[in-house]
């Protein structure tokens, strides 16, 4: 059998890319392609290398396409490329499209039959035998299917340089304590590599080479990340209604509260966790649970966040605690449930009928997830109000690598609640009543015993002492309450991170946008256009937002929207300055990349 | 802790029944519900209820503001709109010492709030579950509701075509295990009902035809005063005895029947409609739909099941309230973040 990569290649006598390239894996949905990517990419992880995955796929359980891109890249770059310098394809439905679709130059591998070699000629194609590499090495046909997809790494990881001992750790780790699967899939592996081995030559475009810049980090994705930090700050209770892509946030948190918070002396579970009816249900106890004093979280995407709306109003005009996860995907409408989006921003902001306004909170990588998600309930509770941690598909479904988590030390700040004494004490105390002056009132928690704190809860017209009240003068002070309260929040959220290399020009950026926002400052820099980099971490801006802004010739705000929903919070914000925000956009609903961003700031700086 | 005269009775406690109640009503003169509002405070204080572990739950409607009006020691929590049942839930999960009573209506609930209420009496969910059902929204000047009776007339002549729907069979149906139905217009019905019901440990579904006196209590309703009072048929004597008192069941023997909660209270039921058995789902659900066809509204305790155990038993959760739970309780430790960070390098 001759490798095709023994003919005259076109990558030939171009530059080996080193621990710096894409590859993107053409599968079918429901394959078992997911644990043979993950592998993969695991194992350039162990090599030492910085790597990403993005995991494209499709909204539904089996049989329609589904592609996998795995980056490796030395300088720690880990936004989604849009190029790619290897494909494996392993879905006859797509190949040609994906051939078309190639970079020049790029390695394919594909499953023989397929026969793509003669679409292009200015591609290094490496036909593989799948099938006979499978019945060789898996004796239950039943299982060929899953295993085809290991063969692939096998190869892959021969042509990429990748230790095969790091690929058999990789897949005793994903499959964590499964024996007789870990053995399978490692026979598979070893097939592929050994036929890879024997009959393909070397290829010196894409390597592997041993780093150490992956020492002592996790692979994690948000969802476990911002579970972890819910586990950590002490939720006790948890209604939800499973949706893509936020689902695995609760299931992952079900897993760890299983192990960590079941009572040690009679066993029984410190959490309740209710799989509600629908999103409108699991906001209710979320914000009742809360007002009773609980620690209540939900997770959902757009579509529950709609749902939910009425109650989030609710729990703001009657200041109930309660933190909501949004993992957003591409809307509107049922939009691409699989895909990823930051279109719910100005939806959270202003979540609800009336005026409302809600702090929330933008992680832009696993640690954020996991801190945020942990300040979140403190936020709650400080501030009587739901608090929305914004995440995405991106950061919340894709593996990120990451420094592990800091152990978050500082005590719970369970806020102004008054118990029996200090409520027996209390002279003339009213629930709505503004002591403090920072718009942050006392309450109390229904069941304290004495006699003292009960009130009426209501979301219809209330007083400061949470009276029934129509009267124009008590309306306008509970509403104009809650504005300093929130005013009051922009010295409590997390303040904004800089990457300055020294301009008059912002770009401006939060969430999973980040990894790709700082790739392009350095595409830009290289180029000879320098940029202030601000990432925002929450809303409402606090005072290094304001000073950005005010400083900068020009913001060049980049979001995942079609409408530059940030950059009109900002134009609202500052009506003086709305000339100054640019939108640099991508809504396609895949990850956004450098080369989006590097394309419309150049293409502002030349008009 | 009273507040009454010295002379006014107290109870096991040591509260008058001044202690029970709430704001003044804002309902039209006549209402039903103050009717309800009335029964709940006698009910509470002749169960000796501690008013500051009462909760009070509602949605949106005339029914929905009555809590307002009832135990001012407790805490009330009035939401939106068909969603009392979800905030029921999650504040009962907070604290599981909490007693909680929802009070809606049939609009509140028939309708916008269809959906929680069949998934909180599925769940169990530790609480009264009042419905003040007049067959007609009252707060929005008199549209028909889904539980207003098929060939009903409102006062402005309009005809309801369509079929109600019961509240009744369909818990008995979701599986609860306490379901009853009164008429506002019989309070020592509803007292006794209400003290068993505060001894129930889960969902009590208790439907009080209450008619409005504003918008449903013409003579062309079925819902209206005369009307209830000459097709309301009750099944059955009550007899309610809490755990703590000693006195024997304080009904004529016969064709009575002793119902004991896992506290070890005890309702006493004597039958008066066809020997009728409360602990027979089929049969209860048979009772009731020969009834509604004849016309009827068969009042009393409709079904039974005791043992039943209510969400927060069913989740296993820890008998402290989950709001009172400390960090240390709460915070796994740094070498169990340790041990997790291990798990995913």
């Amino acid at each position: 059998m001759t490798a095709s990569l023994a003919a005259p290649s076109p990558t030939q006598g171009a530059k080996t890319r080193i621990n710096d390239f894409s590859i993107q894996v053409a599968t079918v949905n429901g394959s078992g392609s997911q644990t043979a990517n993950t592998v993969l990419l695991r194992a350039i992880f162990q090599m030492g290398v910085f790597v990403s995955g993005k995991n494209l796929f499709p909204s539904n359980i089996a049989g329609l396409p589904t592609w996998f891109t795995i980056r490796a890249s030395a300088k720690g770059y880990v936004a989604r490329k849009a190029s790619n310098e290897m494909l494996i394809l392993m879905n006859p439905e797509t190949a040609k499209e994906d051939i078309a679709k190639a970079d020049v130059g790029a390695l394919v591998i594909y499953d023989e039959p397929l026969q793509l070699d003669k679409l292009r000629s200015d591609l290094a194609y490496i036909p593989v035998p799948f099938q006979k590499l499978v019945t060789a090495s898996c004796p239950e046909p039943k299982l060929h299917k899953l295993v085809k997809n290991m063969i692939y790494v096998g190869v892959a990881s021969r042509l990429l340089g990748i230790d095969m001992e790091e690929v058999k750790k990789a897949i005793a780790k994903q499959l964590k304590g499964k024996t007789k699967a870990i053995e399978l899939n490692q026979n598979a592996c070893v097939a592929g590599y050994d036929w890879a081995m024997e009959n393909l030559p070397d290829q010196d475009h894409v390597k592997v080479v041993r780093d150490n810049k992956t020492q002592g980090l996790i692979i994690v994705d948000g969802n476990e990340a911002c579970a972890l930090g819910a586990l950590f700050a002490g939720v006790t209770v948890v209604g939800w209604y499973p949706i893509t892509p936020a689902s695995s946030l609760v299931e992952t948190f079900i897993e760890y509260a299983d192990e960590y918070r079941k009572d040690p002396k009679t066993g029984k579970s410190t959490v309740a966790i209710v799989q509600m009816e629908d999103e409108l249900a699991s906001a209710g106890v979320v914000l009742a649970a809360g007002w009773a004093g609980a620690r209540s979280m939900t997770s959902t995407a757009g579509p529950g966040v709609s749902l939910m709306s009425e109650f989030i109003g609710l729990g703001y005009y009657v200041e109930a605690p309660g933190v909501f996860f949004n993992v957003a995907r591409t809307g509107p409408s049922t939009g691409l449930p699989t895909r990823t989006q930051q279109s719910d921003v100005e939806l959270c902001a202003k979540c609800s009928h009336g005026d409302t306004q809600h702090i929330n909170l933008y992680p832009g990588n696993m640690e954020e997830c996991f801190q945020f998600s942990y300040d979140a309930f403190d936020l709650a509770e400080r501030f009587q109000t739901p608090i929305f941690v914004v995440t995405d598909l991106d950061l919340g479904m894709q593996n990120w690598s990451s420094k592990p988590f800091a152990y978050p030390a500082k005590p719970y700040d369970r806020g102004k609640v008054l118990n029996q004494q200090q409520l027996a004490e209390a002279k003339d105390w009213g629930r709505y009543k503004d002591v403090d002056g920072d718009g942050i009132c006392y309450r109390s928690l229904p069941g304290t015993p004495g006699g003292k704190g009960a009130y009426f809860t209501r979301g219809s017209g209330h007083n400061e002492y949470a009276q029934y009240s129509e009267k124009p003068e008590d309306y306008v002070a509970i509403v104009d309450r809650l504005k300093r309260k929130y005013e009051t929040a922009k010295t409590h959220v997390p303040a904004p991170v800089f990457r300055n290399l020294g301009s008059d020009k912002g770009i401006l950026a939060f969430g999973s946008s980040d990894p790709a926002v700082i790739e392009a400052q350095d595409v830009l820099a290289e180029a000879g256009l320098k940029t202030d980099y601000l990432r925002l971490r929450a809303l409402p801006f606090t005072a290094e937002v304001d000073a950005f802004v005010q400083e900068k010739q020009v913001v060049y705000v980049v979001e995942q929207n079609r409408d530059g929903q940030m950059a009109n919070l900002f134009r609202e914000t500052y009506p003086a300055l709305a000339t100054k925000f640019k939108s640099v956009l991508h809504y396609n609903g895949y990850a956004i990349d450098a080369k989006c961003i590097v394309d419309q700031i150049n293409a502002f700086e030349q008009k | 802790m009273t507040t009454a005269t010295p002379s006014a009775p107290t109870n096991k406690l040591g509260f008058t029944k001044q202690d029970y109640v709430g704001s003044k009503s804002t309902l039209c003169a006549g209402c039903g519900h103050d009717s309800i509002t009335a029964q709940i405070i006698n009910a509470a204080f002749e169960s000796n209820i501690e008013g500051h572990r009462v909760t009070k739950y509602s949605g949106i409607g005339c029914s929905s503001k009555t809590p307002a009006y009832f135990i001012n020691q407790g805490w009330g929590f009035n939401s939106v709109h068909g969603r009392m049942p979800s905030i029921a839930t999650g504040a009962s999960l907070a604290n599981r010492q909490l007693i909680n009573i929802g009070v809606s209506g049939d609009g509140d609930s028939m309708s916008i709030g269809m959906g929680q209420f069949v998934h909180a009496v599925r769940r169990n969910i530790p609480m009264i579950y009042i419905i003040e059902d007049n067959g007609v929204y009252g707060l929005t000047k008199g549209q028909f509701s889904a539980t207003a009776d098929k060939g009903s007339f409102l006062k402005t002549g309009a005809k309801n075509e369509l079929p109600p729907i019961d509240p009744c069979t369909l818990a008995i149906e979701l599986g609860c295990g306490f379901v009853a139905r009164c008429f506002s217009g019989n309070p020592k019905q509803m007292n006794t009902i209400l003290k068993a019901a505060f001894a129930y440990e889960g969902t009590v579904v208790l439907d009080i035809i209450s008619p409005c006196v504003t918008f449903n209590n013409h003579d062309a309703s079925t819902r209206s005063y005369k009307h209830v009072k000459d097709h309301d048929f009750p099944l059955h004597d009550l007899g309610f005895i809490q755990y703590s008192e000693v006195e024997d069941v304080d009904i004529a023997a016969g064709e009575t029947e002793v119902v004991t909660f896992p506290d070890g209270s005890k309702v006493a039921i004597k039958a008066i409609h066809e020997h009728y058995d409360p602990t027979d789902r089929f049969g209860a659900m048979k009772a009731i739909h020969e009834s509604m066809e004849k016309g009827e509204f068969l009042t009393g305790l409709l079904y039974i099941n005791p043992i039943q155990p209510p969400l927060p038993q069913v989740l296993n959760l820890v008998d402290e309230p989950l709001a009172s739970l400390g960090e240390d309780m709460l915070k796994p430790s740094a070498a169990e973040l340790d041990k997790i960070m291990q798990s995913l390098m």
